[in-house]
């Protein structure tokens, strides 16, 4: 079993945003695998421990994301893809093109990513990647069963379950719940310094990246109104509850 | 510049959801003056197309086929590329639900368009058409346009407000018939958790349970209080990891990303990735025993106190007036 894991570094969920020339600041920021990433990646080393195969991580970012791609290679994938060459970059509708000619280049059963990242929030790139490729995908999946070239997976549906299934090869996005990720071990982490990043450009990859110019442009970034703390209610209890209720209905006029 | 304008409709337990209604709105400020259509899915009841008229939409395009009862990517995404090829709109709109999150990436990578997803508002200055949409989570906010080819975006629920229903409009009605062949995933069974109860992403009050919920029984005052406002239940990410609830019910940057009109956090301390998911919502209430928890700062009304005490008395006194 040949799978392929789609990563994003991303900033840590506990980092607040700063911007500065409307661009997000990266000083100083504490950088992660995207949270629904590291389901994907720990599902593809999980099914890899269970009946063999080959793990590739890829991501496409700056060379920053090695770093994730270590983290990546130190809980069990096998190896890295980086595509940091910065005249790839730019909308979904590109990354997903950079994507697929990179998948490409191997025969994979299985791609695995996160439904989404937790910065842009735009839940494209695998459906993208998967049309791409003329392949099937399943997203925001909870469960996963490998069987003789057929996958049955449980499928969140705004919290109703889904049960699918789907001959390989399929690209499968990953919901909170799918699994546990471990944490790298110090043996693992060892072991990943010895692993392979291939580094690619637009060239390596046959791409005229002018041939696709994104479709879409950020116009404007810029950070929401600060919420300024409200009145934290005074006296007993009872008294502190009734006024609220009173105040939930008449003032904020809102049940 | 006036635009003809495609909605995607879409119902959920057999009913047109709010957020079709919602979208509609959206599309009748990009289309201005130009045509809104709506398209329909799947066999279902006559009176929805007047409904989207209501709502709306000057056409309406019908694909009744059997295979679209039930939403799959495949069945779904050979219906639209039809109706796209004889309505040829300037712009197509969904929600951004299940349903719009897995089928609109997919139909702009079939005919290689820009999307722009989960937008919260959309601004028509001149020609150009600009989606406002939340990135981390909320906790900034970015401007984009389409600069090439039909305009595509989603919408999330319960951003835009749905226009008046004006019952005096009709809208054309046009059948399209699509071949639907070869769905490669196959669903085998659902399982209906969700029946009853309210979308966290629809909802206009979510009451929501921390750790301070100590325990999977220590929602049940958080559910009776949801219960008696018609409200959905949330959760924190500690609430989830504690096994305390259902991930399916976790607020925050990872999880669902919510704007309701009330927000009541219970024992929850306010974790800058749980804040990233709910402070955008219109009134929040914190209770928590601890006055130094930093839900205090972005909560409207504030109580001071055990949640397992204030909740109960704020159900009792909801109930003297009933909602």
């Amino acid at each position: 079993m040949k799978i392929l894991v789609l990563l994003k570094q991303t900033f840590d969920t506990e980092e607040k945003i700063v911007l500065s020339n409307g661009k997000v600041s990266e000083e100083g920021v504490k950088f992660v695998i995207n949270p629904y990433d590291e389901y994907a990646v720990e599902e593809a080393v999980a099914i890899k421990e269970r009946q063999g195969g080959e793990v590739t991580v890829v991501t496409v970012g700056p060379s920053r994301a090695e770093a994730a791609l270590r983290t990546a290679l130190a809980v069990g994938v096998d190896k890295a893809i980086i595509v940091d060459d910065e005249s790839v970059f730019g909308d979904e509708f590109r990354i997903a093109k950079v994507l697929a000619a990179v998948a490409k280049r191997d025969q994979y059963d299985l791609i695995l990513g996160g439904y989404m990242a937790v910065d842009d929030g735009a839940a494209q790139v695998g459906p993208r990647l998967a049309e791409e490729l003329e392949i099937p995908h399943i997203s925001t999946i909870t469960k996963l069963e490998i069987e003789s070239g057929k996958i049955r997976v449980e499928k969140d549906v705004e919290g109703d379950t889904e049960i699918i299934e789907a001959a390989l090869p399929v690209l499968l996005t990953a919901q909170q719940g799918l699994n546990e990720p471990r944490y790298p071990s110090l043996p693992g982490i060892m072991k990943a310094k010895k692993k392979p990043i291939e580094h690619l450009a637009a060239s390596d990859l046959g791409l005229n990246m002018e041939e696709i110019p994104s479709k879409s442009e950020i116009v404007d970034q810029y950070l929401p109104p600060t919420k300024t703390a409200g009145k934290v209610l005074e006296g007993e209890l009872p008294h502190q509850v009734s006024e609220l209720v009173e105040m939930l209905r008449n003032e904020a006029k809102v049940v | 510049m006036s635009k003809n304008v495609l909605v995607v409709a879409e119902r959920r337990d057999g009913k047109l959801r709010n957020v079709s209604f919602e979208v509609l709105a959206a599309a009748q400020k990009i289309a201005d003056g130009g045509k809104v259509m709506a398209v329909l899915f799947g066999q279902g009841d006559k009176t929805e197309a007047d409904q989207l008229a209501h709502y709306g939409a000057d056409q309406v395009y019908v694909v009744d086929n059997e295979k679209l009862n039930e939403y799959s990517t495949d069945a779904f995404m050979q219906a639209i590329t039809e109706v796209i090829d004889t309505a040829k709109p300037d712009a197509i709109l969904l929600g951004h639900t299940a349903m719009g999150r897995d089928l609109a990436p997919r139909v702009a990578a079939r005919l290689d368009l820009g999307l722009i997803s989960d937008c919260t508002d959309v601004e028509v200055i001149g020609d150009d058409v600009i989606f406002v949409r939340p990135i981390y989570a909320g906790k900034a906010f970015q401007k984009k346009k389409i600069t090439n080819g039909i305009i595509f975006a989603s919408i999330r629920p319960n951003n835009i407000s749905k226009c008046e229903p004006d019952e005096s409009r009709t809208a054309d009605v046009i059948n399209v018939d699509a071949t639907i062949t070869d769905i490669r995933t196959v669903i085998k069974e659902v399982v209906r958790k969700t029946a009853g109860t309210i979308d966290l992403t629809e909802a206009k009050i979510i009451v929501s349970g921390g750790r301070g919920v100590k325990s999977a029984d220590g929602f049940k005052p958080i559910n009776e209080l949801a219960q008696l406002l018609g409200a959905a239940i949330g959760a924190s990410r500690a609430a989830c990891d504690a096994g305390y609830c259902d991930y399916a019910m976790q607020v925050g940057q990872t999880g669902k990303v919510v704007t309701p009109d009330l927000y009541i956090a219970c024992g929850i301390s306010g974790a800058v990735q749980h804040l990233a998911g709910m402070s955008n919502s219109k009134i929040i209430v914190a209770i928590n025993k601890d006055p130094e928890a930093p839900i205090f700062k972005v909560a409207d009304y504030g109580i001071v106190g055990d949640l397992f005490e204030v909740v109960p008395m704020l159900i009792e006194e909801f109930r003297k007036v009933p909602v």
